[in-house]
């Protein structure tokens, strides 16, 4: 729908689109909340913005329905050997490139040695570790070729051996680290295959024109297998970094969706603006990081316990975020596919834990004469810093004085991952739908894990579940895990994201669901 | 004036030196790196990053590695944007800043001047207070406030004009934006050009010139405000690096591809490179525009001139 | 960053005849004195300096009166709107905390970082242009010179790296703005010390061999205080913008303190749902911001001898 900017300039663009063709052409405009980094998703930095744009243009061999299940793409169907290790997908018969050529299972071992290949350095190449070879293959240990995929049958099978039975490795497909390279276009051109003459994607579009810092611009594939089911003519995507503009922009219809809006606004919107605004759950969690390490009052379990219980999440989620967060007492968010959340207790009323946590501090050493003086550090964001706020203020009655440090997330990142804080703001937003992306989080030694939380049951009951094959019985031992994690008080839980969406009523195709993905070829607009 | 232009534009590559010596030892003495973010990356994969990047060389290896790289007119790869390099994004990007920026100051001038001199020809009148009293709103409100209630006003309530975007620079889109970024300079402009014009209209000529008999138009077009308007001339070089720096917060408000955001951007995300180019871009900018303000001012002042 | 239209024409145009045929440079005492008195007929300015002292008064002793505290929340009142109920005259933040008093916190911050600033920029600048103007030849030149590559620095830029390097101090806050802003300074000062230096009383003094320094000190800057004490109460006003600015870039001071240029831009976040956290620190900053603008004026008018 071409958006009417002003009322005249409407009128003109009506008139000619009703005399150029009896269908008028369906363009959707959406505002995201960053730029992407490059059409090639070996270079691209993690934005969640990053992942709608590369959806659109690139299908992997699994895609998206619109409220978020897995469905069939480039491959029409897998197999799945029994020991669960050998994934052999065979591959559509008509899927192409934008240019015509034919997609085929080498697209996919060059598109996934090209991620993998040290010379690429890419950011997120650890997402398809579980592939035999691909770590040392990425450490430069091992040559491209000793990567465990595989070209079969002239090209229309492609063949995965992974190190170890994965059973979220379908899920994990869908994420753009698993799309295909067009492997003809980057053997023409060289590094410069992304730019936009030369570019081919074999999504259901194809970039167009990117101006930086404000538009990008896709039109239909007409090669796409599905090309006559897709509705729309050109995606519009839109860099709105300021909030406020996000919103206006909507507002005045020059946007017909906008992927976020602030959470202050969502009282207003509500009300201004009910059937357009979007608020759903989504599989992400919003924590406080506690410093296990030594000499850091954190390390105390007493400590770490008292400070959870005078925490109100009700009063962080309704009263400070507006509703835009849900209270939280599990680190797994609520969503995930095979699993059961576990919760952390709720003991009595807020007198009672008020008085245990006194005791507890005092068992731990803390009182009038020794004070407990805890440093909180979060990255430079409003809503950041409102439940800092907050916290600080809870957590006063119990004679903790809180010093707070906000800084950039760059600096906020590599300073909680040297271990020089007490309690520190994280989130986690999954790659893909698996408990397991969220409690490898906490196990012994890994990057993420910035409070440095060490359990050897924790890693043990984790460990254990990687090696198992059943559906139930890895729910079992995952579930496990993370009342190991609680009972240890390793994280302080505090909200579950939502996502937060302004759509224009006329649009159908547009589900919510909890990974707030939403392909635009389902998106149409209602005639 | 030749040799004088020549003479100072020398005395630029000793400026320049320095700017780019500080901006880049400023940046890799900060905290945090360019690929330090949300999740950890994985060490060997770091390695890579930083081995891609050269940014395992000792710094003054890389110190050399950039200049050289600048005096062949690369200003690198960008950290984030991997799909331009930063020539690439400060060309794509320079247009359009210059053009709202531009505008704005023509803006400022058309009616920032005009109302200095009625303020001061009708000095401490109802329009005297008027004018000042509303240029003085134009600098006591941060644009950062005026810019989203232009936006809500203009954009959504009465629905005139975008609320933002670009859209290849269409008149519509440039209204607000224009308007958000001159506002303090038509307040600073119009502001001094009262006083200059009050203190031009007190001086012994000007009342030497009445003496003869002149009329009062001729007086005031003929002899004031050619000197009345050095003291603006002389402040054009800081309007414009007052509209660069407004144009960090507009360009953001109103979704605008300028480059006025990739400096701010950039020294939060560590993309050295990309700070590095606009910090050598604008300095570059501001040297000329220095250059030129003085020039213009020894076109208007006959006292002065550069035969040296 | 924009540098003030009124202080521009201080290097180019000083010269002796600035301070006009009658300033009698002996008569210090009696020049203030007369200063002060034509300052009074001045009603804006008056009223100006009056209410200055009154927001200043109220963000210093205000807190005390209020019953909340800086960091104080009220867990029955988030987001709340003003009232005379709730206690809370000027409503509360996002976090239930009571805006008034936050804005008299916010207060004391963003005057005495401009206050602090200024003065760092009023010594170095205040020296550097004296002991240049005074010295004169080489010295004056090679000094000048620098100032002059300074002049081409992106600055604003150097502010953010400064800030991005060294984090969200506030001590930092005020050097670095302080820093920037001496330039302006130095070209009015030397420009004063070169129009004075010529006159009887400075060289009589050297004639009975007083030392440099003493004459520096003692007779140059006295001398040129006019013109430094309009121009801080100029720069006031920028540096409170200038602190709005780095706020709203999200470099603004740490919690629990705050500043008006935070809360005005968390404020802006809420303009439409919670319009008095816009409001109430804008209100505040721009009766600062008007105050000072027509206090500058004054003084301007008052010790400028032209006038008299």
């Amino acid at each position: 729908m071409t958006q009417n900017r002003t009322p005249l300039a409407g009128a003109i663009a009506l008139a000619s689109a009703l005399l150029a063709s009896p269908v008028a052409a369906q363009t959707l405009d959406m505002g995201v909340t960053g730029e992407l980094a490059s059409f090639d998703t070996s270079q691209v930095a993690g934005g969640i913005w990053e992942s709608q744009v590369l959806m659109d243009v690139y299908e992997g061999l699994v895609k998206k329905s619109p409220d978020g299940e897995v469905l069939p793409g480039m491959a029409t169907s897998w197999d799945v050997s029994d020991d669960g290790r050998t994934y052999t997908f065979h591959l559509r018969e008509d899927a192409a490139w934008s240019d015509g050529e034919p997609v085929t299972a080498e697209d996919f071992v060059f598109g996934w040695q090209h991620l993998l290949d040290p010379q690429n350095a890419s950011k997120y190449a650890y997402m398809l570790y579980p592939v035999v070879g691909a770590e040392a293959v990425n450490t430069g240990e091992k040559s491209l070729d000793a990567l465990g995929v595989a070209s079969l049958d002239d090209g229309r099978t492609f063949q995965v051996e992974l190190t170890a039975p994965t059973p979220y490795f379908i899920q994990l497909l869908t994420h753009y680290t698993a799309y295909p390279a067009p492997k003809h276009a980057i053997e023409e051109y060289g590094k410069d295959w992304v730019k936009l003459d030369n570019i081919v994607t074999n999504g259901a579009f194809t970039p167009e024109e990117w101006i930086s810092q404000s538009r990008i611009t896709v039109s239909r594939n007409p090669e796409y297998y599905d090309a006559d089911e897709v509705a729309l003519d050109e995606v519009n995507y839109y860099t709105v970094e300021d909030r406020n503009a996000g919103v206006s922009r909507f507002r005045s219809g020059e946007l017909d969706i906008m992927r976020e809006y602030s959470s202050s606004m969502y009282g207003m919107l509500q009300e201004e603006l009910p059937d357009a605004t979007h608020m759903a759950p989504y599989l992400g969690s919003y924590y406080y990081v506690f410093n296990h390490r030594e000499d850091h009052p954190t390390a105390d379990p007493k400590v770490r316990k008292a400070l959870s219980l005078v925490v109100r999440r009700k009063v962080l989620s309704e009263q400070i975020m507006g509703g835009t967060f849900l209270p939280s007492r599990s680190f797994v968010p609520e969503g995930i596919h095979h699993y059961d959340v576990q919760k952390m207790p709720q003991e009595g009323d807020m007198d009672e834990r008020m008085e245990r946590a006194r005791q507890l501090l005092a068992e731990a050493g803390h009182g009038p004469d020794n004070p407990l003086n805890l440093r909180l550090r979060y990255n430079t964001n409003d809503e950041h810093k409102k439940i800092a706020v907050a916290l600080a203020a809870m957590w006063r009655p119990l004679g903790v004085e809180i010093e707070m440090i906000n800084s950039e997330a760059t600096v906020h990142y590599q300073t909680i991952a040297e271990g020089d804080f007490d309690i520190a703001r994280a989130g986690w937003i999954a790659d893909y739908n698996d408990a397991e992306n969220f409690l490898s989080l906490l196990h012994s030694g890994v990057g993420n894990n910035y409070g440095a939380y060490s359990n050897a049951e924790f890693d043990d009951l984790t460990d254990q579940a990687a090696r198992t094959l059943d559906a139930d019985e890895r729910e079992t031992l995952l579930e496990q895990a993370e009342q190991t994690a609680l009972n240890d008080y390793a994280v302080l839980p505090l909200l579950y994201y939502v996502s937060r969406n302004l759509v224009n009523p006329a649009i159908t195709g547009w589900e919510d669901n909890v990974e707030d993905d939403h392909p635009s070829r389902w998106i149409s607009f209602e005639q | 004036m030749l040799s004088y232009t020549l003479k100072r534009l020398l005395q630029a590559i000793p400026t320049m030196l320095i700017v780019i010596t500080i901006s880049f030892f400023l940046m890799r003495i900060a905290p945090g790196g360019p690929f330090d973010g949300e999740r950890a990356l994985p060490p060997e994969i770091e390695a890579n990053l930083m081995a891609a990047y050269h940014l395992d060389e000792p710094l003054p290896m890389q110190y050399l590695r950039y200049m050289g790289n600048l005096l062949q007119g690369d200003f690198g790869p960008s950290f984030k944007y991997k799909d331009f390099s930063v020539t690439e994004l400060i060309m794509q990007g320079f247009p359009v800043s210059l053009e709202i920026g531009g505008l704005a100051i023509l803006l400022a001038l058309l009616l920032g001047l005009p109302l200095g001199v009625i303020a001061a020809l009708k000095r401490n009148s109802t329009i005297d207070y008027l004018v000042m009293g509303t240029a003085l709103a134009g600098i006591a409100i941060p644009n950062f406030v005026i810019a989203p209630i232009l936006a809500l006003v203009f954009g959504v309530l009465l629905a005139w004009l975008p609320a933002g975007g670009w859209n290849g620079g269409a008149l519509p889109n440039l209204v607000l934006p224009v308007a958000a970024l001159s506002i303090q300079q038509v307040a600073y402009i119009a502001r001094m050009m009262r006083a200059s014009m009050i203190e031009v209209l007190g001086s012994h000529y000007i009342r030497t010139a009445r003496a003869k008999g002149l009329a009062e138009s001729q007086v005031i077009w003929r002899h004031a405000l050619r000197p009345a308007l050095l003291p603006v001339t002389s402040y054009l070089g800081p309007a414009v690096a007052g509209i660069i720096t407004g144009s960090v917060v507009i360009e953001q408000i109103f979704g605008i591809p300028g480059i006025g955001r990739y400096f701010v951007q950039g020294a939060l995300n560590r993309d050295y490179t990309l700070v590095m180019g606009t910090v050598v871009f604008y300095g570059a900018l501001i040297v000329l525009m220095n250059l030129l303000v003085d020039l213009i001012y020894s076109a208007l002042d006959p006292q002065i001139r550069h035969d040296d | 960053m924009t540098t003030d239209p009124l202080s521009y024409d201080g290097d180019r145009h000083a010269t002796a005849d600035d301070l006009g045929p009658d300033a009698a440079p002996a008569a210090g005492e009696s020049l203030t004195r007369d200063a002060w008195r034509r300052l009074k007929q001045n009603r804006a300015a008056m009223v100006s300096l009056v209410m200055l002292i009154v927001i200043t008064l109220t963000c210093l002793f205000g807190p005390y009166v209020l019953p909340w505290g800086l960091s104080e929340v009220d867990w029955n009142a988030f987001t709340a709107s003003p009232s005379l109920e709730g206690g809370h005259f000027l409503g509360t933040d996002a976090n239930g905390r009571d805006l008034l008093t936050r804005t008299l916190y916010g207060g004391r911050v963003s005057l005495s970082v401009a206050l602090v600033a200024s003065l760092v920029s009023l010594v170095i600048g205040v020296l550097y242009g004296a002991i240049s103007g005074y010295l004169g030849g080489r010295v004056d030149n090679v000094m000048m010179r620098f100032v002059d590559i300074m002049y081409s620095l992106p600055f604003m830029f150097l502010v953010i790296l400064l800030m991005v390097v060294f984090g969200r101090n506030i001590l930092l806050i005020y050097a670095a703005i302080g820093a920037v802003e001496w330039l302006d300074m130095a070209r009015i000062v030397r420009g004063q010390t070169l129009a004075l230096k010529q006159r009887e009383f400075i060289e009589a003094a050297h004639a009975l061999g007083v030392r440099d320094s003493r004459i520096v000190t003692r007779h140059l800057i006295p001398n040129a205080i006019g013109p430094v004490i309009v121009y801080v109460t100029l720069t006031v006003p920028k540096v409170i913008l200038l602190e709005s600015f780095l706020s709203f870039l999200g470099l603004g001071v740490q919690e629990p303190l705050t500043s008006w240029g935070v809360l005005i831009s968390e404020g802006t976040d809420m303009m439409q749902s919670a319009p008095w956290m816009l409001l109430v620190p804008s209100v505040f900053l721009a009766a600062t911001l008007f105050c000072l603008n027509f206090l500058g004026d004054g003084l301007r008018d008052a010790l400028d001898p032209k006038t008299r």
